[in-house]
């Protein structure tokens, strides 16, 4: 539905309504150089729910167009708005939803005497307040840190084009001839213009930012809001709109993978967490991003799992469960998975006696209809998983020949089907989810260390490393960091489901033990694997080596991969002589049941 | 510490006094712990009971672990295990843990509380319960030691906790004990009572010749069947800043049936209560 809305100063506004008029309303404003159109994919998501309003900044679209610069400032624009918003919700208070310049007016609106009581929340997108952009200049400049200097620095480079726009005539050349277009290109390449003339908006840079940056006001904002600030925007560094808790109380922040234009690029991202919000400032419950959004800077970075949702497969022991935990203890919401169920069940109560909710679901990884599955179930019960560890894994350890075609099948379906699962169903919701995250794939010191008799283990585990590494560079952009996990020597119960191929039951339990024995005397507990882990995701290690042995290791094969080969081929010949075996013969002897899924 | 050979019912019931006394203790002077007060303060406390109790000698002194220590979290060296002054403060863990000798009879308890409410402690002695059944029904079934050190070890594991008595000296789960016949004076040598010890030695070194040991740990001494007498056996369980322990006396028959001296004790009719509010 369209329709106009005369500004105070006679100036016809064009306004676009959808959804339902007796739902809450929200109005969507729009920056420069957009129209009501940046808003289209937004307004589809919500319009099932909410009253969606957006409409025609002045200089723009369908809405008139002075050419007085005087008709930009911003308290004319806070007028505008006002008048839209009393137009389309006399009686009810709205909810503000707004990007670049759009957001500067919002802020400017709401910080003044324009809207009090008029709206219930406001989610704003790269666009600051002026007057805390000038606050955060000054604070800049009297304080100058290194990274002080480096905001400052960044900010004014990405600001080159601010100057230019203040220049008489040259701007509007440029835009006509096409130069400023294809300069916004190179450095946000998903910048394309909506409106055909950008002539007026110039206005918008004119008119406001030197008064407003010269003569600050401390502008506070009491109403709930919420910043959404992209990692990629080249033109406002994140904390020019995210340091603003000393004037902003109720204030959530969410950093989000995307650039400057998030409403055009992400427009689920952008409903999905302005209908949080809204639904919170409504009266409903608060979702647990929106919670986790909302802490202060300072708890942010010294609680950086307080809140997240972190799943964690085979967590029925060692490792898995020791993670499960660690990440309880710092105040992370787990969900646990083992294929089996009680050991889950297990690890999921030792983690609520954190005092965080934890729960447990049966699932056997390498099953890739049941991880579809249990993602279902996951996110209608859960939400998006913030964070992802693949560690489930079987070992089994014998020659080559002796290792049939279905231990093979067996070991490549837990530990690189189970992992390929994990980052296909899990990893995708992340992905749909548009919120980013890490994703961490548990693979081995062997994945780079030839060791004789392991070489169906380390041949999955060399898999999840590179799988690892590629899907790194892929989903970088998307904000999800990949982590590869190689632990070494941890003392787990592996090796006591570890299959020893070609032995009979005596010889295997016999085997169990020395390894046991052997990982017993290294003494690295699950525990001191899990704070490694908890370590590597929140620096999003790219390889992250747990024990000394493993990093040692690593070391060696990249400097001197010849020796490590060498000193493989020695272990492998003393191992034959003890076994009285020569490479290739095949062993007698029983050959058993898998003691572990 | 002869231990060997304690089946007389008149030797075992004044065992059983003794123990019940310890734990009485125990369990008094637990009850009596308030936030603020000390590691120091509660093993005097305990000493001082028992010390009006009639008890004349120590196999080894009062110990009170509280909070991160009841799980030994940092411990390098022996010394650690003697009272500091830690304070109590509210939800915070703790464990009494004494060896009082009266009229030549030894205990040696280990008690577990808490002050207020912890969710952790309560679900590490809750689940508790389970060593003390699987010791016993092992012990009866004439295992080796080492083997059900292995199994306690694999109970651990499964149920997520990790292992705390390998800290104590030894890495020890049980030791013999028994009556204290010694001339030498009533002294206290870095904690244990040098009567009790020089008994304790000259068992180690009969025990040693049979290749068997009074001490019960993983090793290959321990790689035989409980021998007949009496067991302090005192598993102790530990996760993040919490741990729990029992100990109390195992009877090994001289055919090698084997049971708990008593069942009367704090941390089983706690179990009870548990099961029957269920």
């Amino acid at each position: 539905m369209i329709r106009d809305v005369i500004a105070t100063d006679g100036v016809l506004l064009r306004v676009y309504q959808s959804g339902a008029p007796s739902a809450p309303a929200v109005v969507c404003v729009h920056g420069y150089p957009d129209d009501h159109i940046l808003w289209d994919g937004v307004t589809a998501e919500l319009a099932a729910r909410y009253h969606v309003v957006s409409y025609d900044v002045r200089g723009a679209g369908a809405s008139g167009k002075p050419a007085e610069r005087r008709a930009y400032r911003l308290d004319q624009l806070a007028r505008d708005l006002v008048a839209v918003v009393a137009a389309v919700s006399p009686a009810r208070a709205v909810h503000l939803l707004a990007h670049d310049w759009g957001a500067v007016q919002v802020w400017h609106a709401l910080t003044g005497e324009w809207l009090a009581g008029r709206v219930a929340s406001f989610t704003s997108i790269s666009g600051p307040c002026l007057d805390h952009v000038a606050h955060w200049l000054q604070a800049r400049l009297r304080r100058p840190t290194p990274k002080a200097i480096r905001e400052l620095v960044t900010q004014l480079v990405s600001s080159w084009y601010i100057g230019f726009f203040q220049l008489p005539l040259l701007p509007e050349l440029a835009w006509r001839s096409g130069l400023t277009q294809r300069a916004l290109r190179m450095v946000e390449p998903s910048s394309t213009p909506a409106v055909a003339d950008t002539r007026h908006g110039l206005q918008l840079y004119r008119a406001n930012l030197l008064p407003r940056l010269a003569a600050p006001d401390p502008r506070r904002l009491t109403i709930p809001v919420q910043v959404l600030a992209p990692h990629r925007d080249p033109f406002i560094v994140s904390s020019l709109q995210t340091d603003i808790e000393q004037w902003v109380p109720n204030l959530a922040v969410r950093e989000l993978p995307g650039g400057h234009w998030l409403p055009r690029t992400h427009p689920q991202v952008v409903a999905r967490c302005a209908a949080e919000l809204i639904d919170n400032a409504e009266g409903g419950p608060e979702s647990r991003a929106l919670r986790r959004a909302r802490r202060r800077r300072q708890q942010r970075q010294h609680q950086p799992f307080h809140d997240a949702l972190v799943v964690i497969t085979g967590a029925g022991s060692g490792i898995g469960r020791a993670t499960a935990v660690e990440f309880a203890a710092r105040g992370a919401q787990v969900v646990v998975t083992d294929i089996d169920q009680d050991a889950a069940e297990r690890t999921a109560g030792l983690a609520a006696t954190l005092g965080t909710p934890a729960t447990a679901y049966p699932l056997d990884v390498s099953d890739g209809g049941a991880v579809e599955k249990f993602s279902t179930v996951l996110n209608e019960a859960h939400g998006i998983p913030d964070i992802v560890i693949n560690n489930a894994g079987v070992g089994i350890a014998g020659p080559f020949f002796d290792t049939t075609v279905a231990d093979w099948e067996r070991i490549i379906d837990v530990n690189l089907w189970g992992v390929i699962h994990g980052c296909r169903v899990l990893g995708g919701l992340m992905r749909t989810g548009g919120a980013g995250g890490i994703i961490v794939n548990v693979a081995s010191a062997a994945a780079y260390l030839p060791i004789p008799a392991l070489s169906a283990y380390a041949t999955t585990k060399a898999a999840v490393l590179a799988l690892s590494q590629c899907l790194r560079a892929e989903l970088a952009q998307a904000g999800i960091g990949v982590v590869a996990v190689c632990p070494g020597f941890v003392h787990t119960n592996i090796t006591n489901s570890t299959r020893f191929l070609g032995l009979d039951a005596a010889q295997q339990q016999a085997a169990r033990q020395r390894a046991g024995e052997l990982y017993r005397r290294r003494n690295f507990t699950p525990q001191q694997a899990a704070q490694e882990i908890l370590h590597a995701v929140e620096r999003n290690t790219a390889i992250a080596t747990v024990t000394p042995e493993a990093k040692a290791a690593l070391l060696a094969s990249r400097l001197t991969p010849g020796l490590v080969r060498v000193l493989a081929q020695r272990t492998a010949g003393e191992w034959h002589e003890s076994r009285g075996t020569r490479p290739g013969t095949p062993q007698r002897g029983g050959r058993h049941d898998p003691t572990n899924g | 510490m002869a231990g060997k050979g304690i089946t007389d019912p008149t030797d075992l019931a004044k065992f059983r006094e003794v123990q019940q006394l310890a734990y009485t203790a125990a369990q008094a002077v637990g009850d009596s712990l308030r936030p603020g007060m000390t590691e120091r303060q509660a093993a005097g406390a305990l000493r001082n009971y028992l010390l009006d109790h009639g008890v004349e000698d120590w196999f080894h002194i009062p110990f009170a672990w509280f909070g991160d220590r009841s799980a030994f979290r940092g411990f390098r060296t022996s010394l650690q295990f003697f009272p500091t002054d830690r304070r109590l403060t509210e939800h915070m863990p703790f464990i009494l843990d004494c060896a009082p000798v009266r009229d030549g009879y030894v205990a040696d308890i280990g008690y577990s509380g808490c002050l207020g409410t912890n969710p952790i402690f309560e679900r590490l002695i809750r689940d508790l319960a389970e060593y003390r059944d699987l010791i016993v029904t092992r012990v009866n079934e004439g295992l080796p030691l080492g083997q059900i050190y292995r199994e306690v070890d694999a109970l651990i594991v499964k149920q997520g906790y990790d292992n705390r008595h390998r800290v104590y000296p030894g890495r020890v789960i049980g030791h013999q004990v028994g009556k204290v016949r010694s001339r030498l004076p009533k002294l206290v040598a870095a904690g244990f009572g040098i009567r009790s010890l020089q008994t304790l030695a000259s068992e180690l070194i009969a025990e040693r010749l049979r290749h068997r040991s009074p001490l019960w740990a993983d090793g290959k001494i321990s790689n035989h069947p409980a021998s007949p007498g009496l067991w302090a056996v005192e598993p102790h369980i530990g996760f993040r800043d919490v741990g729990v322990k029992f100990e109390e006396i195992l009877v090994v028959t001289e055919t090698g049936r084997a049971y708990w001296l008593d069942d009367n004790l704090p941390h089983v009719r706690r179990w009870q209560r548990h099961a029957s509010a269920r």
